[in-house]
């Protein structure tokens, strides 16, 4: 009992003289500890927009190929054709089984579509109303597609930016519409607008599948190669892989080859991210490795100007564990406190509009500021100290008491 | 009883380009508690050396020193660290006071390294030994802003604050003028005999060593006794130590 309170009274007297030396050195203290947190400023905001970053290469890629695990469902048939009615009733009945609540027909066609200044073949994009969540579409005007567009006479269309620019970009409030081209005339109606993919410069839209049917040349739609996707949770996609093709195939006959495949950004098991995280955090400790040099370089001149001090405080007793102990602390505390301060100007950093506009453009799910680079700049920041401490500690430890006292 | 004894202590250093220099042979000594005990001797007789190992700062290269009859040899560096805090009280010639630091704040100093009820009540206990040298009224000053004498008056509070048994001033009025060395000595004198610890003052000034009860002389690494009326009459300047 007796040697736990003599450590205890230790610890808080080593923690009361690295605090009076943090409080009498305070310039010098303040000045050596700017380096170190910026360099933990860095360090977190690195780490910090690197999530923001990683989170908008995610985005783009669920936006392209959809999000882990998307699968991937399509059907030919070994002698003609697959008739398109019967996959879409064994697709839906499978999904139905496996109560898969995210499942949309995906078919790339072409619908002709009348423009002020002349008809245009539209590339046209026939999916059902999940597809917006799992391909997360930005709707910036209006909205996406809901349960009550299957109802519509007028078909709903969600068109890219080009389309409604061309038809000069009128309010959605308005219902503007649009006719489509084909055996004969149809009204379509304007519900969203999408922001076009930087690569395209050609009017696209997005159509419901049954919509599309009613108004299409029967020829044509038999002509179309329906593909299907489905969002279905990481741990049961191999399961849900095997027991969709198995089931479709099997509804289908002999004669249809049906493949279901994953192609998600996630689907080749590895870190996509891995180099991206590499690159980051190469950064991100060169950056903290020049804080603490200085850092260090710092601690070392002045423990040579404090050798006097520490001398004396040996002939009061001060053991060369207490010195250590006491020298480590000073450097620790004072680099903690940096580091967060660091963290906080981080924080004010990463989630400042200004640097977020640019840096999470296009982001639908912002990331929250990540605590795990909150704790890394707090964790490396005491790690700094240490290290930054224990070559001063040393020296500390290894002085001649008398020397030092006339030093 | 006695309370420190040194039996034929030799110190020497090894040169790297010399014979080994002998800088203490075969020092006797031996202090009871409540004792005062003068050594004066030049510059490079050995003095500071023997400071060292007296403040258990440094081990004897033969002989023994021991410490309430304990030889000192088997106490590792931490038990002599923690003996050194807890039974000796250093006072040094420049004061060597803690700067940034008040006057209270110095005398609290060594009790950061003590335990129980010194650690914890480190702020009362340095308010009344401050009290105690006549400095009561000034604890928040800066060691810049009190006088020479003021200084050592706070060093010497500082050295007692933990109740050492074993008092080692080391020239404590080389940096006095003589009035206030006089009654710094006398302040020092009074404290330590009224503790009851024992005083070894370690001068070349032989007026300050005449105020000690007994008296060495430290010649060329010899410690040997001296009379008083010796030790005054090698104050004349014409008498060299």
């Amino acid at each position: 009992m007796a040697r736990e309170r003599t450590l205890f009274s230790g610890l808080v007297g080593a923690c009361i003289e690295a605090w009076a030396e943090l409080r009498i050195h305070r310039t010098r203290v303040l000045l050596s500890l700017i380096g170190v947190a910026v360099a933990v400023t860095a360090l977190t905001s690195v780490v910090g927009l690197g999530a923001i970053a990683q989170q908008a290469t995610i985005e783009s890629a669920e936006r392209s190929s959809g999000r882990p695990a998307t699968l991937y469902l399509s059907a030919y048939s070994n002698t003609g054709t697959i008739d398109p009615d019967a996959l879409e009733t064994a697709f839906r009945t499978a999904v139905g089984r496996y109560k898969i609540d995210f499942a949309s027909t995906v078919v790339y066609t072409t619908q002709r579509t009348q423009f002020v200044d002349g008809a245009v073949d539209v590339d046209t994009q026939l999916v059902d109303e999940p597809y917006g969540t799992m391909h997360r579409v930005q709707v910036d005007e209006g909205r996406w597609f809901d349960d009550g567009d299957l109802d519509r006479l007028a078909p709903a269309l969600v068109v890219n930016s080009i389309f409604w620019q061309h038809l000069g970009s009128p309010d959605l409030r308005t219902h503007p519409t649009v006719t489509l081209l084909g055996d004969g005339k149809t009204t379509a109606v304007i519900v969203g607008v999408t922001e076009a993919l930087p690569y395209v410069e050609t009017p696209q839209m997005f159509m419901l599948p049954s919509s599309y049917y009613a108004i299409a040349d029967p020829t044509t739609v038999a002509q179309l190669q329906p593909q299907f996707e489905v969002w279905v949770p990481t741990k049961l996609f191999e399961q849900l892989q095997t027991l969709l093709q198995r089931d479709v195939a099997g509804a289908l006959g002999t004669d249809a080859q049906v493949d279901v495949y994953r192609q998600d950004y996630a689907s080749t098991g590895e870190d996509p991210f891995g180099p991206t995280k590499l690159v980051i955090g190469g950064v991100a400790i060169l950056v903290l490795l020049l804080g603490a040099l200085g850092l260090v370089n710092i601690s070392l001149v002045t423990v040579r100007q404090r050798i006097r001090e520490i001398g004396i405080r040996r002939s009061f007793g001060a053991t060369a564990g207490r010195v250590f102990f006491a020298v480590m602390m000073e450097s620790v505390v004072a680099t903690v406190v940096a580091g967060l301060v660091g963290v906080i100007l981080a924080v004010l950093i990463v989630e400042n509009p200004l640097v977020q506009q640019f840096v999470a453009f296009g982001i639908t799910d912002l990331p929250p500021f990540p605590i795990e680079a909150a704790l890394l700049g707090l964790a490396a920041s005491a790690a700094v100290g240490a290290i930054a401490g224990l070559l001063p500690a040393l020296v500390a430890v290894r002085v001649k008491v008398i020397d030092a006292i006339r030093y | 009883m006695t309370l420190l004894r040194l039996e034929g202590v030799t110190r020497t250093v090894e040169l790297p380009d010399a014979e080994p220099l002998d800088i203490l042979r075969g020092v006797d000594l031996e202090v009871s508690v409540g004792d005062h005990v003068s050594i004066v001797g030049r510059s490079g007789s050995g003095k500071s050396t023997l400071l060292n190992l007296l403040g258990l700062l440094d081990n004897p290269t033969s002989g023994s020193i021991f410490f309430e009859d304990r030889d000192t040899s088997t106490l590792t560096a931490n038990a002599r660290d923690r003996a050194r805090g807890r039974d000796i009280g250093f006072i040094f010639q420049q004061f060597n006071l803690l700067s940034g630091r008040t006057a209270l704040e110095n005398v609290m100093t060594p009790l950061l390294y003590a335990t129980g009820r010194q650690f914890w009540r480190r702020t009362q206990i340095a308010q009344e030994m401050l009290e105690k040298v006549g400095l009561g009224h000034r604890g928040a000053s800066m060691p810049e802003k009190l006088s020479g004498g003021e200084q050592q008056r706070v060093a010497i509070a500082r050295a007692l604050v933990r109740g050492p048994r074993l008092i080692l001033a080391d020239e404590p009025t080389g940096a006095l003028d003589v009035e206030t060395g006089g009654t710094v000595m006398a302040l020092l004198d009074e404290v330590a005999e009224q503790s009851g610890a024992a005083l070894i003052t370690i001068t070349h000034d032989a007026n300050v060593a005449a105020l000690a009860r007994r008296h060495y002389r430290l010649d060329r690494g010899v410690l040997s006794p001296v009379d008083v009326n010796r030790v005054l009459a090698l104050a004349a300047p014409e008498v060299a130590l």
